[in-house]
């Protein structure tokens, strides 16, 4: 039983590492232009289909794939904050939710299009495959690998924003947008940086997902929810929030599912409801 | 005619103004008799279209009136749906007005008791708070298996002639009869809301939410009270779409329908009613058309009428036709 306990902590926390790579992007870019991004996840789409078809095409191996899924979608997001969604920063909330739902539409349906309705399966380097005995419990490789590639992530993240001059600039224009702009900042510009690497980053767990939860065109909706409930209960603009969020939903929903399998995602919706009903903020919320 | 339409100098003319019937408005209710000589192989469509539209009128009232955006209201849909559908189906009572009647004030009362949660937050903490509690009825659903059939759905309902007279065929004439009636009584009686000076308040609360408690209105009650009076509504277009199919789907509580109906809204254009008809008719029928091709052109087709309608026609199809013929709202 213990030994149980244990597994789902730890596959628990590494779905959560995944999904915090997934949606610390987001709650950045959220936390510094307002603006609800619903097609972060079809960003996290593109990096995984990057990954695939570079793989599959190329014979790349895997670990080169990563870069390039991240480069893919920072590029890909870019280019559509510049054209499009700026015209929308001083929209509505509704605007801007249906606009990048559409957004998601046409990507699931380019996805399909390109690559067809069903799961893309990649084959893994052999010394990610299996798993590692430790106490008479067996740990998966590829989830050890996932917690240590995303624990470097977030050392290298508060590492930026804290001790860098370009992470002072983004942390001053989260706190207050329009002093910041009034003592020279750019703060367009940084948005459009830190929206690149936001987007990179949620490429990068795309292309890490797909061993986990598979990738298919519904990849972007699919993951939405999890993303959207990770940013707002861990709060804007907060990394730690955003970590301490995707731990607690990671590990709560696999153990939910393990232990409760009838009603394990019930529970998840009813944690949701009631933190945002104590704390809208999120848990660790400034504004 | 200008003066009668400016509030500031007669708002009780300005309520009259609004109560009248436009000529569109009397062509389009006429136009919606047309298929049951048109194209009587499309009532089915028809009857679809009527159940949408008065979902779409129920979101219309708290996301178009009062500003509050919703991503879950699929949640009263099928609180409604079910309660029709096991009335019949486990208590044996296919009586369809009161079925209808019972769904609404369920859902009308969940609804009252949600819109306390609802009150307590805004911007993106309310977009996840509707979400999560419509996602969290679908598992509810789901898990309660021996109630609802889970993701079989619920069979066994079988919903008795209307009147006690008009039995529901196979072709939908009377299917779609029952929904169109009810879709205009939903119609008539949210027209009476949004024209009164509840409405209004609405409006206030829409537009600037610090203003209205500082003139001196109640806003949380106000909002309180469109939005059990939405779920109500929303909770009698479920019904009726399980009486008239004699089937429940889990699907009446998903995502999906909660999403697909703030798309229908936005396209015909909020905070106009006729918005929410013309959007259910136009997003259904080309579904039916784009559909029948292949399922992922729908999919790219509404994904870049979404952009497209956010763009550039940011009040809807009724929106940019009103601007068109210059008469702003």
């Amino acid at each position: 039983m213990i030994g149980n306990i244990v597994i789902v902590l730890f596959d628990g926390f590494a779905f959560g590492m995944l999904l915090f790579v997934l949606s610390v992007g987001l709650s950045v870019t959220l936390g510094l232009m307002n603006f609800i991004n619903l097609a972060h996840g079809a960003f996290g789409m593109l990096g995984g289909y990057t990954t695939v078809l570079l793989m599959r095409r190329f014979d790349l191996p895997f670990m080169l794939t990563l870069p390039a899924a991240f480069l893919a979608a920072a590029l890909v997001s870019v280019a559509f904050e510049r054209t499009l969604f700026r015209r929308l920063y001083r929209a509505g909330e509704l605007n801007q939710v249906l606009f990048t739902i559409g957004l998601v539409f046409v990507a699931a349906a380019a996805a399909t299009y390109f690559f067809g309705t069903g799961q893309q399966p990649i084959v893994l380097p052999a010394w990610l495959r299996g798993s590692v005995e430790l106490f008479g419990l067996r740990f998966g490789t590829y989830r050890i690998f996932l917690i240590v590639v995303s624990l470097a992530i977030t050392a290298l993240l508060f590492f930026t924003l804290e001790r860098t001059r370009f992470g002072a600039r983004i942390r001053a224009a989260v706190d207050n947008q329009r002093v910041a702009q009034g003592l020279g900042l750019n703060v367009e510009w940084i948005f459009a940086i830190t929206f690149a690497l936001g987007s990179g980053l949620a490429g990068l767990g795309g292309a890490l997902a797909i061993e986990i939860v598979g990738l298919d065109p519904s990849f972007g909706f699919h993951f939405l929810v999890y993303v959207l409930i990770v940013v707002s209960v861990g709060g804007l603009g907060s990394i730690p929030g955003s970590f301490a969020g995707a731990a607690l939903l990671g590990i709560g929903d696999v153990a939910g599912k393990y232990f409760m399998p009838q009603i394990g995602s019930f529970l998840i919706y009813l944690l949701l409801v009631a933190i945002l009903l104590v704390r809208p903020l999120g848990l660790f919320g400034k504004r | 005619m200008a003066d009668t339409t400016r509030p500031d100098t007669d708002p009780l003319a300005w309520i009259r103004s609004r109560s009248r019937w436009p000529v569109f408005a009397i062509l389009l209710w006429l136009a919606a008799l047309l298929p049951f000589w048109l194209f009587p192989t499309y009532l089915l469509l028809a009857r679809e279209i009527a159940i949408a539209a008065l979902f779409a009128i129920s979101v219309d009232l708290i996301l178009g009136y009062a500003g509050i955006v919703t991503l879950g209201h699929a949640m009263f849909f099928g609180l409604g749906a079910y309660t029709a559908g096991l009335l019949s189906a486990r208590l044996g009572w296919g009586e369809p007005i009161s079925g209808l009647l019972l769904a609404g004030a369920l859902a009308g009362l969940v609804g009252f008791v949600v819109s306390f949660l609802i009150v307590r937050v805004q911007h993106l903490a309310l977009i996840m708070v509707t979400l999560g509690l419509g996602l969290l009825t679908y598992e509810l659903a789901n898990a309660l298996t021996w109630l609802t059939g889970g993701t079989d759905g619920l069979r066994g309902v079988s919903t008795w002639p209307i009147f006690n007279q008009f039995r529901f065929d196979l072709y939908g004439y009377t299917a779609y009869s029952y929904s169109l009636a009810v879709l205009f009584l939903g119609f008539l009686i949210s027209r009476r809301i949004v024209n009164s000076s509840f409405g209004l308040a609405l409006r206030g609360i829409r537009e600037n939410v610090r203003r209205m408690p500082a003139i001196g209105s109640d806003h949380r009650w106000h909002l309180q009270k469109i939005y059990a009076i939405s779920a109500a509504m929303a909770g009698v277009a479920g019904a009726l779409l399980a009486q008239t199919t004699n089937t429940v789907a889990l699907e009446v509580l998903s995502f999906q329908r909660s999403a697909d109906v703030v798309v229908m809204l936005i396209l015909g254009g909020t905070g106009r009613l006729y918005g929410a008809i013309i959007g259910a008719a136009i997003f259904l029928v080309a579904r039916d058309q784009l559909a029948g091709i292949n399922p992922q052109y729908w999919y790219l087709g509404i994904g870049l009428l979404l952009m497209v309608v956010v763009l550039f026609l940011p009040k809807g199809v009724l929106g940019g036709l009103s601007r068109l013929t210059g008469r702003p709202d």
